[in-house]
């Protein structure tokens, strides 16, 4: 049975019009993948000369174990963040005669294949082999491995568990934050030393390998455990049953100061209020406007100007680059309805660019508080936010002709956790890292005031010419208007 | 009103439309009968430039559509559920194709009346959203829908599926009511012989993309057309 979820997945994603036009995006995904092995391979056999030359008195094992509870925290937000969990739609396969258990299975088993999973193997083991070559005890390097596998597995599956149950949630994010700093808070400030007891119970493991069983225990534990969800979770009348919500109507009268693009307005406004998807991108303006904390008040990047910028384009553009990467696919559910209604695409996209022209207004006036920081970054944000109004936005709408992948707002199937992904950052880096390179480039050699112009006038530039912009992306709108309905007529 | 010539449409060497002529008049109800795949939707999509023809045009009121986008004022279309917005309320949905017809608020709400019988108290003030719906209520929706700023040329495919049985009755008489006081073409599809000879003043049968047979209605058809079918 197993063979053939394989195969149709393999269907499914070889077949999806999405897969075709992704090439670019698949190639880029294949580099990380190598990046990441050779990093982790690097520290695998580079950690313990490093450590023994550091500290000669201590063991670098131990050392190393200390680390395990930070290792802990971040693969745990890491997975919650970048990890796709296994999307399946079941609801076919519920009437078939196959048993609801091996379904769960298979999704569960499907999990621990994720690259996440291997990726610490490619620093763990070289760190055994050498550990062996230093005359370790090699049952205890063994047992070590075998431990760090399991937590490993620990660690996808208790992510797995965060990530059902805050999906339900309307902020999904704030859980697993919540819970993580809450643990970091706990170990910190010594309230509960988490951090030693992880230490100790790893080393005790090393010490008397039979010990291995309780790690084990508490792998099967959690896999039990997300077995129970998933299969109560796998009746219909489960996700059916959900809220025929009564909705609360707004005129949304303001809008109409917009003149002819006023509909396409109040309908992208409900479109992000009414569904959890796109509002999660609005909630995701406060982690944009709270980001710059993380840097301005620490020390250590007072004199990284160019990292300001790249600070400023992100909280100014976070809503272009979470909203603007997927037009038109939030209306990949009506397109056709679109394009056989009397409308022009200018309008259509003029509501989008008005949309994200005031999020970036609007992020700019909220983080103008930051000028407590200094002058600059005020002036940086103004930049960035030109920029961004001027260059990104248009990147992003240009891009969106190209877009094939459709978006399913209404889909309320079971285990589907269709969200964020790798791919959908990894898109905002060339946007986020480009502004900061113009800048860098005229601050390292010229001037800080350099720099800013740059940015200002590059926006500039688009905001001068945005009517003949805005033609030419119509146009490619347009070219590809037959190829981008079927694409978005294809469910899965 | 509608011209079609030599209208094909070919998928990857397979051909599902093939149309050489086929003119249908102003006013006329137009039903769309043969089995699935025989290309029917695909003729619809056609008309309304949702695909790409493989060869020929289609006229719509001396419009060619796939050049020039003035036919979409003065035409109607239900197709699917892909025509509804699934995040609004049916008002919502309502007032937006209104304002994209230039029809204000209050100008809708005195047309949305008109149709009281059909949404049988099950559509309008039950502030649910349209995918929350069942698949007949939400078909009422883009029915009425496409009937917005009273169109010259109607299309419905397979209107009466997933209708309950009296609404099926009030929608041909509906139909019929359009047709009598406008001077509207209607396009229908159907499965349901019956719908269809009942509500069309003429019935064109194809196949495999060809048209087979084009019938005037008259007492004799529906049994003819059974007679075509239980092969």
């Amino acid at each position: 049975m197993i063979k053939y979820f394989l195969n149709f997945e393999r269907k499914q994603f070889l077949r999806s019009s999405y897969w075709q036009k992704s090439i670019a995006i698949n190639i880029l995904m294949v580099f990380l993948v190598l990046y990441f092995i050779l990093m982790f391979l690097i520290v695998g056999i580079g950690l313990y000369p490093i450590l023994k030359k550091q500290f000669p008195e201590s063991d670098p094992l131990i050392i190393l174990n200390g680390f395990l509870f930070y290792w802990f925290l971040s693969d745990l937000m890491m997975r919650f963040f970048l990890q796709k969990l296994p999307v399946m739609n079941v609801k076919p396969f519920l009437i078939l005669p196959l048993k609801r258990s091996k379904i769960v299975h298979y999704v569960l088993g499907k999990s621990m294949i994720s690259f996440f999973n291997f990726l610490p193997l490619f620093a763990i083991i070289p760190f055994g082999i050498i550990l062996i070559f230093e005359d370790y005890n090699s049952t205890k390097v063994v047992t070590w491995i075998l431990f760090m596998c399991v937590f490993t597995l620990i660690i996808n599956f208790l992510n797995f568990i965060i990530e059902i149950k805050s999906a339900d949630t309307e902020l999904y994010f704030l859980p697993i934050i919540a819970i993580g700093t809450g643990l970091f808070g706990l170990s910190f400030f010594e309230i509960i030393p988490l951090s030693v007891l992880f230490e100790k119970a790893i080393n005790s493991v090393t010490e008397q390998p039979l010990l291995i069983w309780v790690p084990l225990l508490i792998l099967i534990g959690l896999y039990y455990l997300n077995y129970t969800i998933l299969k109560q979770k796998l009746y219909i009348d489960n996700t059916l049953k959900v809220k025929a919500e009564t909705a609360a109507s707004s005129d949304l009268i303001w809008t109409h100061r917009f003149g002819s693009i006023a509909p396409f307005l109040q309908l992208d406004l409900k479109l992000l209020w009414r569904n959890k998807r796109p509002r999660s991108s609005i909630f995701m303006l406060v982690i944009g406007l709270l980001y710059g904390l993380f840097f301005y008040p620490n020390p250590v990047y007072k004199e990284m100007v160019p990292m300001f910028v790249f600070v400023g384009v992100f909280l100014t553009g976070i809503f272009i680059i979470n909203f603007g990467q997927f037009i038109p696919a939030w209306d990949s559910g009506y397109y056709k309805l679109l394009m056989s209604q009397n409308i022009q695409y200018k309008e259509y996209l003029s509501s989008k660019y008005t949309l994200m022209l005031m999020s970036a207004i609007i992020m700019f006036l909220l983080s103008i508080p930051y000028v407590y920081f200094g002058w600059r970054i005020l002036v940086i944000h103004f930049a960035a936010m030109v920029y961004n109004i001027g260059v990104n936005i248009y990147i992003l709408l240009y891009v969106g002709s190209f877009n094939r992948k459709r978006i399913d707002l209404t889909q309320r199937a079971v285990f589907n956790y269709q969200g964020t992904g790798v791919v959908q950052w990894l898109v905002g880096f060339p946007l986020l890292l480009v502004p900061m390179g113009f800048f860098y480039v005229s601050y390292k050699f010229l001037s800080f005031e350099t720099g800013i112009l740059v940015l200002v006038i590059l926006g500039g530039i688009g905001i001068v010419f945005h009517e003949k912009i805005m033609k030419f992306i119509t146009t490619k709108y347009l070219d590809s208007k037959y190829k981008m309905i079927e694409a978005f007529d294809q469910k899965s | 009103m509608i011209k079609a010539t030599e209208l094909s449409k070919e998928y990857n060497g397979n051909m599902v439309l093939n149309i050489t002529y086929l003119e249908i008049p102003k006013g006329q109800t137009f039903g769309l009968v043969g089995n699935n795949g025989a290309g029917k939707t695909t003729f619809f999509n056609l008309m309304l430039d949702l695909i790409k023809p493989s060869t020929g045009f289609i006229l719509n009121n001396q419009i060619q559509v796939n050049k020039s986008e003035d036919w979409k004022p003065f035409t109607g279309s239900y197709i699917d559920e892909s025509f509804l917005i699934g995040y609004l309320m049916p008002e919502e949905y309502f007032y937006f194709i209104g304002e994209l017809n230039g029809i204000n608020k209050t100008a809708m709400d005195f047309f949305l009346m008109q149709f009281e019988e059909i949404f049988n108290e099950e559509i309008l003030g039950n502030k649910k959203f349209l995918r929350d719906l069942s698949k007949g209520n939400q078909k009422k929706v883009g029915i009425v829908a496409a009937l917005i700023g009273n169109p010259e040329v109607i299309i419905f495919d397979e209107p009466f599926t997933n209708l309950d049985p009296t609404t099926q009755i009030r929608l041909k008489k509906l139909i019929k009511k359009i047709t009598e006081k406008s001077n509207a073409t209607i396009l229908i599809s159907s499965h349901d012989l019956g719908h269809v000879t009942e509500v069309c003043e003429r019935i064109v049968v194809i196949e495999k993309g060809v048209i087979v047979k084009d019938i005037k209605t008259s007492n004799e058809t529906l049994e003819e057309l059974e007679t075509y079918f239980s092969v």
